[in-house]
């Protein structure tokens, strides 16, 4: 046993991170200096990037609990479903939806770096990006979710999905049960972002107090 | 949507194994994955190779790129949970060859 009281090393905490700041601002006046991108350029995908949060995921997914026609589009086409919702996902990825059902529950991860379908989603969360979910999700998904607070049934399949190439990865979490009164924008409440990711479930006002 | 790939090798359902080659540079197939039995889940489509294109290269010519399973207790000596968990990686035809025993190719 390590310090940390299990058997893998934590990451350090950031104390340098003003001074990663500061180099990358460095860079930047050097790539505008040289004329590879413009400061309108960098303020531009900033804000495109801002715009964009998990909530855009909540819709997609509350739409199709409640239009089935709009799933089936959503898991064979998942950048022309986000296009109907006027959600522009267009770009050089490609976006796959995978659903949680009762014979799976999905996980996304990225082991390689912190691939995340970002022109959906916006950023990944800091522990996404993270070496211990990074290195850990892959190997040990169970005891990982159970850190979350999503204990899984020790006989459920879990499917790990290691993004690293050209895809980016989203979860279809299933409907609650007791959600059958309820209309789409109270249903898109239900989803969380780590729901998207497969870290977490969408849980009705009742369930979640249980917790 | 992801279009098919024209002149794929591998077609879904066929058992491969993951090239166990050291490569210098921008390499997208994960370590843990290397030498590793799995199979064709789907057919993602062609794109730019990325070991050429983080070279500053056009990454031509594309390469097909296929959803690979893998049964998690192939990965991990020892792996805890159900046997019927797996993992899915994306990886690029050049990583792949047929699963057979004793067969190695060479490096991608």
């Amino acid at each position: 046993m390590s310090e940390n009281g299990h058997d893998h090393k934590h990451e350090e905490p950031r104390h340098d991170r003003s001074r990663w700041a500061a180099r990358i601002r460095a860079v930047e006046e050097l790539l505008v200096e040289k004329g590879v991108f413009t400061k309108e350029e960098v303020k531009a995908q900033v804000e495109y990037m801002e715009a964009r949060t998990y909530e855009n995921g909540a819709r997609l997914v509350a739409r199709a609990w409640v239009d089935p026609a709009f799933k089936k589009r959503l898991l064979s086409d998942t950048r022309a479903a986000a296009a109907e919702l006027g959600i522009d996902a267009s770009g050089p990825t490609e976006f796959v939806t995978v659903e949680n059902t009762d014979e799976v529950h999905n996980v996304i991860v990225c082991t390689l770096c912190s691939c995340y379908p970002r022109a959906i989603l916006g950023r990944p969360p800091d522990w996404y990006k993270s070496f211990a979910y990074r290195s850990r999700v892959v190997v040990e998904p169970r005891e990982v979710l159970r850190e979350f607070g999503l204990e899984l049934p020790e006989d459920k399949p879990i499917a790990v999905h290691d993004s690293s190439a050209d895809l980016r990865y989203l979860v279809l979490p299933q409907r609650p049960e007791g959600t059958e009164g309820m209309v789409e924008d109270e249903l898109a409440a239900l989803v969380t972002r780590d729901s998207l990711i497969g870290t977490d479930v969408p849980r009705t006002a009742r369930e979640t107090s249980r917790v | 949507m992801i279009s098919p790939a024209a002149g794929a090798r591998f077609a879904p359902g066929d058992d491969v194994q993951v090239r166990d080659v050291e490569k210098e540079g921008h390499v997208r197939t994960p370590d843990y994955t290397k030498g590793k039995p799995g199979w064709i889940a789907e057919i993602l489509g062609t794109f730019p190779n990325p070991e050429s294109l983080a070279n500053g290269g056009a990454g031509l010519p594309e390469k097909p790129l296929y959803k690979v399973g893998f049964r998690q207790t192939d990965l991990w000596g020892g792996y805890e949970g159900s046997p019927e968990d797996i993992l899915f990686v994306d990886i690029y035809e050049h990583w792949l060859q047929p699963r057979e025993h004793g067969e190695e190719e060479k490096q991608p």
